[in-house]
């Protein structure tokens, strides 16, 4: 696959591309990579066009992992096989790796100290407020119709009512689903996006 | 030794089960974390939480709980064991799945993944939640900072720090 690509995309530096993905990796704070990789790699440097990232990142989305490694891995294997694979994961990743580590090896000293549990309480309500309104934008879709809203509801009954082990959550609904969306006759001539 | 292998079967079982994105096995890790370590729920909130202050992917934060488990190797083991398995999985099915090109059961896979995902971060936000939103005060922000993302374009890592300020300062002006 590496080898047909080559033919028709310039051909571009394994430390080109860790070098990219780990600028990504330093500036994106808060989120958002996608829109940052997409920004910088489609928009400005077009090392992939867009119709093709978005096939990759719809990729990335249904593999297991963070979706922001996945496309890394996709994009790095495009331009460069699995050396530009891993030069792209790792780029991405080292930076905000090691800021992280900083970060909690400053939380490990202080956290015996009184105060530090009064602004960890005002991070964490911030944080968990972050992570609803993504999950929010994520699932605006999901939520307005209703069978994706009765597999997400069950999904969410089992895993934090019932406390279901997640295998079994994902083995029972995931089937389920499937089955829900199975392709009909009449979908394979419609369904292309 | 025994920890390292535990460490290292836990987050790669969780890096293969992350199905919709990191978020979605914040639960399970939670679990996890404390069958096998005695982690407590607050330290991982806390963990989790001080972890969206860093640039890069969110989950990231689980450097810190392997820091918090076993030190500086434990970070290195979590870091292996939680983005290789996923990533390896991802590249060879991604060579696979663009060499068999679009069929109605890829389609079909992505609709059902989705609600699935989404129920899952939903599952995450109330592991986090539950653990955060602990009196008004804590409420208060959460509903102040939420609404600022939704409203507004403010960096969210402003927001969290500043909620952490808030956080100090009540407790400097109390005591």
């Amino acid at each position: 696959m590496a080898a047909k690509n080559s033919a028709d995309t310039p051909k571009i530096a394994l430390h080109q591309i860790f070098w990219q993905f780990l600028i990504v990796g330093a500036i994106s704070f808060g989120g958002g990579i996608v829109a940052y990789l997409k920004e910088l790699l489609v928009t400005r440097y077009r090392w992939v066009d867009s119709d093709e990232f978005i096939v990759l990142l719809s990729i990335s989305q249904t593999m297991p992992g963070l979706n922001s490694v996945n496309i890394a891995i996709l994009m790095g294997d495009r331009l460069r096989g699995a050396l530009g694979a891993w030069a792209a994961a790792i780029g991405l990743l080292l930076p905000g790796g090691l800021i992280v580590m900083a970060i909690g090896i400053l939380y490990g000293i202080n956290s015996d100290h009184p105060m530090a549990n009064h602004i960890l309480g005002g991070v964490a309500a911030a944080a968990a407020a972050l992570l609803a309104t993504v999950t929010w934008n994520l699932g605006e879709r999901t939520f307005k119709k209703r069978k994706s809203l009765a597999l997400l509801v069950l999904t969410f009954v089992l895993m934090s009512i019932v406390k279901w082990p997640l295998y079994l959550v994902l083995g029972v609904v995931l089937p389920l689903a499937l089955f829900i969306y199975r392709p009909t006759p009449a979908s394979k001539t419609e369904a292309q996006p | 030794m025994t920890s390292w292998f535990q460490l290292a079967s836990v987050f790669s079982m969780l890096s293969l089960l992350a199905v919709g994105g990191g978020s979605a096995v914040l639960p399970e890790m939670q679990t996890l974390l404390h069958q096998h370590f005695n982690f407590s729920q607050t330290e991982f909130v806390h963990a989790y939480s001080v972890g969206q202050l860093a640039p890069g992917p969110n989950m990231l934060a689980v450097l810190i709980m392997g820091e918090m488990i076993d030190g500086i190797l434990g970070a290195f083991i979590v870091a292996l064991a939680f983005f290789i398995p996923s990533s390896i999985l991802c590249l060879y099915a991604g060579r696979l799945w663009t060499h068999i090109g679009d069929t109605p059961w890829r389609h079909c896979l992505q609709q059902a993944l989705e609600p699935i995902s989404i129920g899952l971060m939903c599952s995450g936000v109330y592991t986090i939640a539950k653990e955060s939103l602990v009196n008004w005060q804590s409420c208060a922000v959460a509903l102040v900072v939420g609404l600022l993302l939704l409203k507004t374009k403010i960096n969210p890592v402003i927001l969290i720090l500043g909620a952490g300020l808030l956080g100090f300062l009540s407790a400097y002006v109390t005591s």
